[in-house]
This record gives structure tokens, sequence and C-alpha cells, in this order.
């Protein structure tokens, strides 16, 4: 971490704003490395996100092809009692039947998963690796970038959207806006609700996902900031002890969130998705 | 943090990972997971329908073993009477064989005793020729006087 800090030249706040710096492709500020318009790519979020998209097809290809049903090894095991995990959670929570839902939930758990599992590496260990290549600025957790998670609850959204209309019928849809919470004689105030609560689905699903990890990834700077500014001579006898303490407790309470935020968000897709194919409201 | 054009690549990936892993990870896994369960079933079924006919193969053969112990006892029973019947047979055989020889013995016996009787008569009236040829001091003739003997021997 003290590389990382001497490439940012020093400063606590200098290092941490640096380490929350997407690596920017297009319109983007050459001083501050931020984007500037809307025509900005952030490389670090899809080149992570891609690349763990790819591990789990080449994963589940390599496990497909031998695929046992009578003998399942470790393995396979494993992943059976994940699909299964997956599958009971859409029974449970979801009415009626529709293929797509229990694979779209497998993913998003999976995937999810492992772009908040990036987390978990050294917060200067990817960046400095990076660094010997010449990329300087680097965030390599893909859920601390709102485009990754407003792109899965937006098309969980626009799921809801497409479900909504096709089993309420586009008539019951807006009839859902114009009469849902408080009936007919409030039609102004059921649209407002109504309008409000859509809405808050993509917003409070990506948000949620976004702020639990961007705090996480916060912490774990702090807590690699011990080491790196204050071990000095000799009080590094007592801060570097205490860093590795404060990184274990936080890595393992983390394990914890972000497989919980994996669940959330898989859950309230099932929910929202299922809320759509309701048509009692 | 801002809201760039790396939405749109991240909804893109995002869509295709969901086909892919609905086409290469939740599709064949749950369809062998199916077919497994289906399996399982299918065993179950088959044994629960062994075990059945398991019992039913042991109640035929028990009633097939108390036919044939019947049909066993029946024809030792059979048996049995028969036996007696040649023994009774073989009894009443002796009895009549033993009558007959007993009879053809009588009758040789008899056979015997009137020859015998035939033969002392002959012996006799030769004697009594002779006593009275002693008496009369000459030869009877025999054949002047087999009337007289022949009157003779009747008599004895």
């Amino acid at each position: 971490m003290s590389e990382a800090v001497k490439q940012s030249g020093g400063g606590t706040v200098e290092y941490i704003q640096h380490h929350l710096t997407n690596l920017c492709a297009g319109d983007c500020d050459p001083v501050t490395h931020q984007a500037t318009s809307f025509w900005a790519w952030h490389l670090d979020t899809l080149f992570f996100s891609v690349a763990l998209a790819v591990l789990i097809i080449a994963f589940s290809i390599r496990l497909g092809r031998n695929l046992s049903a009578d003998a399942p090894g470790p393995l396979q095991n494993f992943v059976e009692s994940i699909l299964e995990f997956v599958a009971g959670q859409v029974k449970d929570t979801f009415p009626g039947h529709n293929p797509l839902i229990a694979p779209l939930a497998l993913t998003i758990f999976v995937w999810v998963w492992l772009m908040n599992f990036m987390d978990l590496i050294p917060v200067d260990l990817l960046p400095l690796l990076a660094g010997f290549v010449g990329i300087h600025y680097l965030k390599a957790v893909p859920t601390t970038d709102l485009n990754t998670t407003f792109a899965m609850s937006f098309t969980v959204f626009a799921m809801i959207i497409y479900y909504n209309i096709k089993v309420k019928g586009p008539v019951g849809y807006l009839k859902m806006f114009l009469f849902h919470p408080f009936g007919k004689f409030l039609v102004p105030v059921n649209v407002v609700m109504s309008l409000i609560e859509e809405i808050a689905k993509p917003l409070s699903l990506g948000l949620r996902l976004f702020g639990n990890l961007f705090a996480g990834e916060l912490v774990f700077l702090l807590i690699a900031l011990i080491g790196g500014t204050m071990a000095v001579g000799w009080a590094a006898a007592f801060w570097l002890p205490l860093q590795v303490i404060l990184d274990l407790g936080w890595l393992i309470f983390h394990l914890l969130v972000i497989t919980l935020q994996a669940f959330i968000f898989m859950v309230l897709t099932i929910v929202y998705l299922g809320m759509a194919h309701t048509s009692d409201h | 943090m801002n809201i760039t054009v790396s939405l749109f690549g991240q909804v893109l990936a995002f869509v295709l990972l969901i086909w892919f892993v609905n086409r290469v990870l939740w599709g064949p896994l749950s369809a062998m997971m199916a077919e497994r369960q289906k399996r399982i079933a299918d065993g179950l079924a088959a044994a629960d329908k062994g075990r059945h006919e398991l019992e039913l193969a042991e109640k035929r053969a028990k009633e097939v073993l108390k036919d044939t112990k019947a049909q066993a006892a029946e024809i030792l029973a059979q048996a049995e009477k028969r036996a007696s019947e040649i023994a009774e047979e073989g009894k009443a055989n002796a009895r009549i064989e033993g009558e007959r020889l007993l009879k053809a013995a009588r009758a040789e016996i008899d056979q015997e005793a009137n020859r015998a009787k035939e033969h002392l008569r002959g012996q006799v009236a030769l004697l009594a020729t002779a006593g009275a040829g002693k008496i009369l001091r000459r030869e009877v003739d025999a054949r002047a006087h087999a009337d007289l003997m022949k009157d003779l021997i009747a008599q004895i």
C-alpha cells in the first residue's frame, strides 16, 4: 500500500480518491480521470464483470461436459446444491411458472457474488499489479460502480414492465397505476404513489448493492491506511498487527455481507417479477 | 461514480450471461436432475412392484407345495391300499393252491390205497387158490376155474 500512496503523491484523501477512480476511456477528464460526459467507458468495471461472466460460462461448460446423474463429483454436488437453493427460492416466492425466472435468479446470485468477492482481494494488490503494466487507475470491484448495479436493476425493471403488460394487459397495468392503493376516488394520489413504488424498485435494488459494496470497499481502504500511513519506525510494531486483525475481522464480516447482498438482489428480483405476474392488484 | 455508457455495456453483458447460464448451466443441470428424480421414482416403484410380485410368488409356491403334499399323501394311501390288496390276493391264491395240492395229495393217497387193496386182493386170491390147491392136493386149473377164481377175488 505504501507504493500506492507514493504513486498518488501521498495523503489519505488522495489515496482513497485514487482507489475509487475507474479506469476511464472516452470522454474523461485528463486531470481527475473522471468521466466528463455520458460517453465514457469504465474499462475496469467492464473487464472484471465480463471476465467473471466468462469464468462462469467456462466453468459451466466444463461442468456440463462430465455431468453424471449416478455418481456426481464434489464439484457437481456443490453446484447442484446452489441450483437447488435458487430453485427453492423461486418455488417459494414466485407464483405460477416462468422458465426464465430460475436461470435469471441463478445468474444474479452467482454473478453478483463473484463480483462482490473481488472486494475481498486485498485492495492494493490488483492496482499494484496493474501499475506494473502501465495502468494507473483500477477499481477492481464491478459492483462498486453504479453502472453495474443499475445495469442489472434496470434490466430487471424492464422485465417487470414487460411481464406486467404481458400478464395484466396494457389496460390492466394502467388500471394498477390509477386505482391501486386507495381505490377510484383518489386517482391522482394513486398515480403518484404507484409511480414512486415502481421507480423505487430498480433504484433501491441498484443503490442497495452499490452502497453496501462501496462502503465495504471504503472500510477496507481505511483499514489499509492504518498500516500505510501510521506505521513509521517503531510505531509499526503496534499499527501493523492492528491492521491485520481489523482487516481479518472486516474480511470475515464482509464475506457474510457479499453473500447476503447477492441473495437479497436475487430474492427481490424474484419477488418483483412475481408481483408483475399476479394480476389481482 | 457517474452513469456512463458503461451501463449499456453492463446490460448487454448481463443479458448475454443470463442467456448463457440458461443454456450451459441451468438447462443441462436441471434436466439431468429432473431425469435423476424420475429415475429414482421409477426405481422405487419398480422395487415396490418387485416386492409385491415376490409376495404373490411366495403365496403361489405355498399353494403348490400344499397341493403337492396332498397329492403325495393320496398316492401313498393308494399305494398302501394296493399293497394290502395284493397281499390279500396272494393269501387267497396261496390258500386255493394249498387246497388244490391237498386235494391232489388225498386223491393220490386214495389211489395208492386202492391199488394196494387190489394188489392185496390179488395176493389173497393167489394165496387162497394155493391154499385150496394144497387142500385138494392138486393143481387148480386156473383156466378151468377162472369163473370161480374171479368170484372169489370179488368176494375178498
